[in-house]
């Protein structure tokens, strides 16, 4: 423990995140937190940038907003197009773009927990700061280390190969996909679906048995809280990545489905003096408030809240690992570690709807576009489940097709409010009287990493 | 052992994860490598372990690679923070070489970017003049700075890995080159050089010299079972494809040039061909080659220059004239 001299601490980079943020932690003339607030950095503005563009090449530029998770903003805002043109997708394209979803979310979902997350429960949260990264999990697990960077890589190249781009996706065009599966393609790409599973059922079974259990205490230690969910939903009210209605869980588990259209009845934003990040908060609580067990209008997203929302997974192997975690933990489920354990389980169904979907005997259908669309000035909205949370893109076209309007309300948006109470009271419980310490602050860094932003 | 610090700027992570895209080659290079800072996966701290101190610090390294452009007070803090600490300046992929797609922003007054996102966005609890905006004059956020800019716009950049993201083979180029002390072989052709797309060549009759630019509403013309090789040139079939000004090697040293393997057109993610011309005014000559008018290019400036706003001589001159 260190005795602390300044009344201010300033941390940042938070790091092994995706984003740019800093969290500044205040404190009383006690030495206790008064405050804690995390603060997102830049504002690139691609809303405002976005508009004047023709909206077909919508999907080819926002997929620079997430360089980890183009594919889903590329997929999300060809949605949003196509619900303003008035156009439907050939049947064939709408699988190819869920398929390529699910393959996208397998590397992600791997890159967060071994590369950013599992340092933490591998080498531990006192290590030195300078080992406690994926560099110090190869020097203490090679084996595990080289097939997560193998396995991570191998599903980038297989979705490559496919699709000509992974980083920066180009293959989903306004009225469908540009090009059909091939059948030789189609058998390669179950190779390494097949590979990919038992590396996530492999994974699950780690996290589960070793990894995760020492740390349920130490984060029931670090303060929990109710709070609402959002996530998709199909229609046996299973987890849905690509497409279906979105459900919102209150704060008392109350559900209310809706369609992705009437997003603004249900959800708002209020914005604060200290962050480039805007709150998102349940409307029906008639405001946010950033404290407490039970915080007001609070909701949060990401897999975590999927499970939540949802009554089980379509498919046996993740409903069998869902079965577990609900029989340990109940439902709904709140502490932020389990996170880590929702993300695996949604690995898992991620492998086995990639392998339904390459069964599928129309995924390497030939009609994977409409042949020519009329630019036309509309309304859409459209979303997917991102890894990070349900993704929003909210767009408006003139006659000529162009954008005139686009609002976008990504996963980590949807979950600026949780992470901002989940370090705060991580802080207020671990930082007393004026002393602190290098592993209690990785541990509320702990906190932030469990929702991936 | 060498040692490297890396930041992100205003970028998306899509550079970083393109390193991670190294594989196997990158666990390899580890033993060679030590990473002092890089946000994205090591936990090094600007003010200190705990916090305490008021001043942002990088610690000394031989490489630095940074990716994204200069947006706001911390970019800029933080460049020339990496400039003092590193030998060697890597600017990392295309956002870093020119400013990339965010420089679309520039094209927009920065104000109209905050007065959209904190009092127009329709999903906003409180709308118009009164509703509350983050304020960095009296807090610790970032100021926005008027525009998107290069590194090589602020600090003297000792290497540009151009991409977006870059191919990870010119990454090892980059980071291979340094560690064995001997320049580094980047691509400089176009991207047509490397496109096996097949052409026509100079339509040569009045009647197809004014073709319509065909918007990718439409279907380009191909065979999904036949390579590559047997797809007319998507701009001869009348698509926009910056490929003719555009940086060769998206696709690696041998590979096709990404996005036309997808069979989609070119959209410049690279940068430009030459550093010394105007791609803008190259472009159109290349579109009139192709038998096409550029007069009925809907949005000049998003095509033309989709990645390459912050650095497009005419754009800036259209602006200043405009102010």
């Amino acid at each position: 423990m260190v005795r602390l001299t300044e009344s201010h601490l300033r941390i940042a980079p938070l790091s092994r995140i995706e984003g740019h943020a800093a969290l500044d932690i205040y404190l009383d003339d006690a030495g206790n937190v008064a405050d804690a607030r995390m603060s997102v950095m830049s504002l690139r503005g691609f809303e405002s940038f976005i508009q004047g563009r023709p909206a077909e090449e919508l999907p080819r530029i926002v997929t620079r907003i997430c360089g980890i998770c183009p594919w889903h903003h590329h997929l999300a805002s060809t949605k949003a197009v196509e619900t303003a043109m008035g156009v439907t997708p050939p049947p064939t394209a709408v699988k190819l773009r869920e398929l390529c979803q699910m393959l996208a979310t397998i590397p992600d979902k791997i890159l967060h927990f071994y590369f950013l997350a599992a340092p933490d429960f591998v080498l531990g949260p006192d290590a030195p700061a300078a080992q406690r990264n994926v560099v110090g999990l190869a020097g203490a697990n090679p084996d595990l280390a080289r097939r997560a960077v193998k396995m991570r890589y191998g599903m980038q190249m297989a979705l490559e190969r496919f699709t000509g781009k992974a980083i920066h996706p180009v293959a989903v065009l306004v009225g469908g996909f540009s090009k059909p599966l091939l059948e030789e393609e189609r058998r390669a790409l179950l190779a390494n679906v097949a590979e990919a599973k038992q590396f996530a059922l492999d994974s699950m079974a780690l996290a589960r048995e070793t990894l995760l259990p020492p740390f349920i205490k130490q984060f029931q230690d670090m303060g929990e809280y109710a709070s609402g969910y959002l996530g998709t939903v199909d229609a046996n009210d299973n987890v849905q990545l690509y497409d279906g209605d979105l459900c919102l869980m209150d704060n008392t588990g109350v559900r209310t489905r809706f369609a992705p259209k009437d997003y603004l009845t249900h959800i708002a934003e209020e914005t604060a003096e200290w962050t480039w990040l805007k709150f998102p908060y349940m409307k029906k609580a008639g405001g946010l408030k950033l404290e407490g067990q039970n915080p007001l209008g609070l909701y949060r997203t990401n897999a975590l809240a999927r499970v939540n929302v949802a009554q089980g997974f379509a498919t046996p192997l993740a409903q069998k690992e869902l079965d577990i975690f609900r029989k340990e933990f109940g439902r709904p489920v709140h502490l932020v570690c389990l996170y880590h354990w929702a993300r695996l389980m949604e690995l898992v169904y991620c492998c086995e709807r990639a392998e339904e979907l390459l069964h599928d005997p129309e995924i390497t259908g030939r009609e994977v576009r409409l042949a020519s669309i009329a630019p036309k000035a509309g309304e859409g909205i459209g979303h997917v489940e991102a890894p990070r949370g349900t993704l929003v893109y909210h767009i408006r076209t003139d006659d000529a097709g162009m954008v005139t309007m686009a609002n976008i309300i990504p996963g980590t948006t949807h979950n600026n409010a949780g992470m901002n109470l989940s370090m705060k009271m991580a802080a207020q419980k671990l930082i007393r009287h004026g002393e602190c310490s290098e592993e209690i602050l990785n541990k509320v860094e702990m906190c932030l990493r469990a929702y991936d932003p | 052992m060498t040692t490297l610090a890396g930041e992100s700027l205003n970028s998306c992570a899509g550079c970083e994860v393109a390193l991670l895209n190294l594989g196997e080659t990158l666990l390899d290079l580890l033993p060679q490598i030590q990473i002092v800072h890089l946000p994205v996966l090591v936990d090094n701290k600007y003010y200190g372990q705990l916090g305490q101190s008021s001043r942002l610090t990088l610690p000394k390294a031989v490489v630095g690679l940074v990716s994204g452009g200069i947006r706001n007070t911390e970019h800029l803090e933080l460049l020339h923070a990496m400039r003092e600490q590193v030998d060697v300046l890597v600017a990392l992929g295309t956002c870093a070489a020119t400013g990339g797609l965010p420089a679309l922003a520039n094209l927009t007054p920065e104000k109209s970017i905050t007065e959209f996102a904190f009092t127009q966005a329709p999903s906003l609890a409180v709308q118009g003049p009164n509703a509350p905006m983050p304020q960095p004059k009296n807090t610790s956020i970032p100021e926005i700075l008027p525009q998107c800019l290069p590194l090589s716009a602020h600090v003297k950049v000792d290497m540009v890995i151009p991409g977006c993201p870059p191919h990870p083979e010119w990454i090892a180029e980059g980071i291979l080159s340094l560690l064995e002390g001997r320049p580094a072989a980047f691509p400089s052709r176009s991207v047509c050089s490397s496109c096996p797309t097949w052409r026509k060549g100079t339509p040569g009759n009045g009647s197809e010299g004014n073709r319509p630019v065909r918007r990718m509403l439409e279907q380009p013309s191909y065979d999904p079972e036949a390579p590559l090789s047997s797809m007319q040139c998507l701009l001869e079939q009348g698509f926009m494809c910056l490929g003719p000004v555009t940086l060769a090697g998206c696709g690696g040293r041998t590979g096709s040039p990404k996005c036309i393997a997808a069979r989609t057109p070119c959209r410049g993610c690279q940068g430009p061909a030459l550093s010394s011309s105007i791609p803008s005014v190259e472009y159109v000559a290349a579109l009139t080659a192709a038998g096409i008018n550029g007069a009925t290019m809907p949005d000049k400036p998003g095509y033309i220059s989709r990645f390459n706003a912050a650095c497009d001589a005419l754009l800036q001159l259209r602006e200043s004239t405009r102010a």
